[in-house]
């Protein structure tokens, strides 16, 4: 496979992974929102998906006040904000349109209609029908864009290279949405949570469709640092960065195993089987993901020098 | 459909029978479908200067063009004949010049004309083929009487298109796929594979064929990925191959691999900059050299568009005679080179009834329909040929064949044209069917898509 092409489909998959976890991301803000809480608390909920997508002078320049209207329109919609589900959503179609002669009918056809869908949607559409249905709409196109590819794309190249970017957007994502997340659920450390509390820890658990695996795993009451070890550290978990990391690590011991970045991607799956959320969170857990996103995208470097030629 | 008596001609008889029991609504509601499959395939092509986004629908026609079997083997013996003629001619004039020197074309309407490449000058290829793909433009203008537009020999493109409007026909139509006998068109991938197999350089068995594209933002880049995808070979651009010790190599996620034969949609002046244009970041740093050295074969190769030229078109007939030692199966379009003062003069006295073509333009851009014109149209190309005759041809204005179409929901008669694809290799031959394009405003003669002219799928029926 040439180059660029494995360049584009990687991009391609992490466009759509970034539209999902977007949409993931601002459904669970949504939905803290609807609970009750000071005015100031509501405004800095709106603030983190700004933080995350960046371009924060840009927004205020363009859309001014913070307001959860604002906020969706901008990371939604924008199709003058480059990181905006719409934006992802056209990049990631412009891509399978470049390389479309290595993906299947089916991959293509499913992302070239939510191009079609998302370019004809409008704000005051997606007002009409209410916030959790776009939100929805972009989950569910990702899910089907995934299972084309995993259900009708043959095992080679085009496939790795898109299980690749998903994985590697995936662990991105998810590390800075928790980082951000987490300074905004736990302002006092470890102070003992008041009942809000656990219904913002929940809603946090949806936005990693996590809220079904915690009941199961730990059958108990929401504790921020079971949250964190199911975020981080169980590999069976689809959406923690153990579980990115070790599925990035598979497939490129399968492609090319002395390549530095398998190497790199093995020495991180075995740092974190070795590790404990408590020390993590005893020396500071945003630290450690923040660090987790620069390794990670060494990775991504990496990988796109071995087998891209960028 | 109708022959001069106004009876239906037999080739359109089944499916005229079918159109009258069906509800003109049921013809709009194929109509609108068809719209929402081409989209959704996302088959869409790039209009010059249009700045309301760069992708747009060709419109497509449901009602098909439908040749029965003696017109399709009069066209497709006449259309092969002229790119075997063809292919001999670029072989001779690229090497012993033959013809020249039997004073059967001008020497120097061939060699001062800017399509003459001279790099290709004494560069062998293999099984002396230039033109691999050719769409040869024809019209019918009577029963049986068919007339050359002209050979586009370089990039032509549309092909998939005829395959594509054919898959879209069999989706909307089954019955009527079942009521006639329609020769199929879609193998045309294999057919270009094996042409393309055909010609690798000697001594290669198993040959590594690419199809070469400027890129997605080239009007045709649909059709590079479609035909690319069929043949199940890589669609690369420039950036991706580069010249290393004589040989072309692609860079993939395995490192470099050997290319043997490059199937370009890239023109010549594109295709190297170290040979042609310097500035062109589409092409190949030393492709031209490997090519020379018979270390890699391109399809079409460079200089043919010597043979497509307007105005050595008016010697094809010359060259079959020449070459093959045959008659013409196919008229030529008589036309006037504005370069010879008597045909100027006559040109410009006749400008009402005639079509003035640049020689050098291509999509229907800068053409004057005669008959169509306004007075300042006329003044205004009269300015421009009083300039450099030597840039026009003119021709008498052909009364086109007309096909039934729908417009706003109701049957006209258009006009329409028919490019067939001619594939040598081995052998020359013409896959049955083509692109036929229709001239959807009333009266008017001009097809192509940029000058909003449509498709419809051509149909051969077998005997």
């Amino acid at each position: 496979m040439l180059g660029r092409t494995a360049n584009n489909i990687y991009w391609m998959a992490r466009y759509v992974e970034r539209a999902e976890n977007m949409a993931r991301l601002l459904a669970s803000t949504y939905h803290m929102s609807l609970l009750p809480a000071s005015d100031r608390n509501g405004v800095r909920q709106w603030e983190a998906p700004i933080d995350i997508v960046g371009g924060r002078d840009d927004f205020l320049a363009r859309h001014g006040e913070v307001t959860s209207a604002n906020v969706i329109h901008f990371v939604a919609l924008d199709p003058d904000n480059p990181n905006s589900i719409r934006s992802n959503i056209r990049r990631a179609r412009d891509n399978a349109r470049a390389t479309r002669q290595d993906l299947t009918s089916e991959v293509w056809e499913s992302l070239n209609q939510s191009y079609i869908d998302i370019e004809n949607l409008s704000y005051p559409r997606i007002v009409d029908q209410g916030f959790p249905e776009i939100f929805d709409w972009v989950k569910e196109r990702s899910h089907l864009f995934r299972g084309a590819i995993y259900g009708t794309m043959r095992r080679g190249q085009a496939f790795t290279f898109c299980r690749l970017g998903t994985f590697i957007e995936r662990a991105d994502n998810t590390a800075r949405l928790l980082s951000v997340k987490w300074t905004l659920l736990t302002p006092n450390g470890t102070k003992p949570m008041a009942a809000e509390d656990y219904y913002r820890w929940g809603s946090l658990l949806r936005a990693f469709a996590a809220f079904k695996a915690y009941r199961e795993v730990y059958s108990g009451i929401i504790e921020p640092r079971k949250v964190a070890e199911l975020l981080v550290l169980r590999a069976d978990m689809p959406r923690s960065l153990t579980a990115c990391v070790s599925e990035v690590a598979r497939i490129l011991v399968n492609l090319r195993r002395d390549a530095p970045c398998t190497r790199l991607a093995e020495q991180m799956q075995a740092r974190m089987r070795h590790s404990r959320i408590d020390s993590i969170l005893r020396s500071d857990i945003r630290r450690y993901l923040n660090d987790f996103v620069v390794r990670n995208n060494e990775l991504h470097g990496k990988i796109g020098h071995e087998f891209m030629m960028v | 459909m109708n022959g001069d008596g106004g009876e239906v001609r037999r080739a359109y008889q089944a499916y005229c029978e079918w159109l009258r029991s069906v509800p003109p609504e049921r013809l709009s509601e194929k109509h609108q479908q068809a719209d929402i499959l081409f989209r959704r395939l996302g088959i869409t092509f790039a209009v010059h200067g249009d700045d309301d986004g760069v992708e747009r629908l060709i419109p497509f026609d449901v009602v098909p063009r439908i040749l029965d079997p003696d017109e399709w083997r009069t066209v497709s013996h006449g259309v092969s004949q002229r790119v075997r003629a063809i292919n001999a001619f670029l072989d001779d004039i690229y090497h012993e010049q033959e013809i020249l020197k039997a004073g059967r074309i001008p020497s120097t309407l061939v060699l001062n004309n800017p399509a003459f490449r001279p790099e290709a000058l004494g560069l062998d290829v293999p099984r002396r083929v230039y033109v691999h793909v050719a769409g040869v433009d024809v019209v019918r203008v009577g029963p049986d009487e068919f007339y050359v537009l002209e050979d586009n020999c370089r990039v032509p493109s549309g092909v998939s298109y005829m395959m594509e409007n054919r898959e879209t026909m069999m989706r909307l139509f089954p019955d009527l796929f079942s009521q006639h006998r329609v020769a199929p068109v879609n193998h045309y991938p294999e057919v270009l594979l094996r042409t393309l197999r055909a010609v690798a350089p000697p001594g290669v068995s198993d040959p590594t064929i690419v199809v070469l594209t400027p890129g997605h933002f080239n009007s045709a880049y649909f059709e590079h990925a479609f035909l690319a995808r069929e043949m199940g070979v890589e669609l690369v651009e420039g950036q991706d191959l580069f010249v290393d010790d004589n040989t072309v190599f692609m860079r993939t996620t395995e490192g470099p691999q050997r290319v043997h034969v490059i199937y370009r949609r890239i023109d010549d002046d594109f295709i190297d900059p170290l040979a042609f244009n310097a500035y062109s970041t589409l092409g190949v740093p030393g492709l031209l050299s490997v090519a020379r050295n018979g270390r890699v074969t391109l399809a079409n190769a460079v200089g043919t568009g010597i043979a497509d030229d307007k105005a050595v078109y008016a010697y094809v007939p010359d060259m079959i005679a020449f070459y093959l030692g045959e008659k013409p199966i196919l008229n030529n379009v008589p036309t006037y080179a504005l370069r010879n003062p008597d045909d100027c003069a006559y040109v410009l006295d006749h400008l009402e009834e005639l079509v003035v073509k640049e020689v050098a333009g291509a999509g229907g851009y800068g053409m004057l329909v005669g008959p169509f014109s306004t007075a300042e149209q006329r003044s205004a190309f009269r300015t421009k040929i009083l300039a450099s005759p030597e840039s026009f041809i003119a021709q008498p204005t052909l009364k086109l064949s007309t096909c039934p179409t729908l417009i706003n929901g109701e049957l006209v008669s258009r006009h329409v044209d028919l490019r067939p694809y001619v594939l040598t290799g081995e052998t020359t031959t013409a896959v049955p069917g083509g692109l036929t394009r229709v001239a959807l405003r009333d009266g008017s003669l001009v097809v192509n898509s940029s000058q909003g002219g449509g498709t419809k799928d051509t149909w051969v029926l077998e005997g």
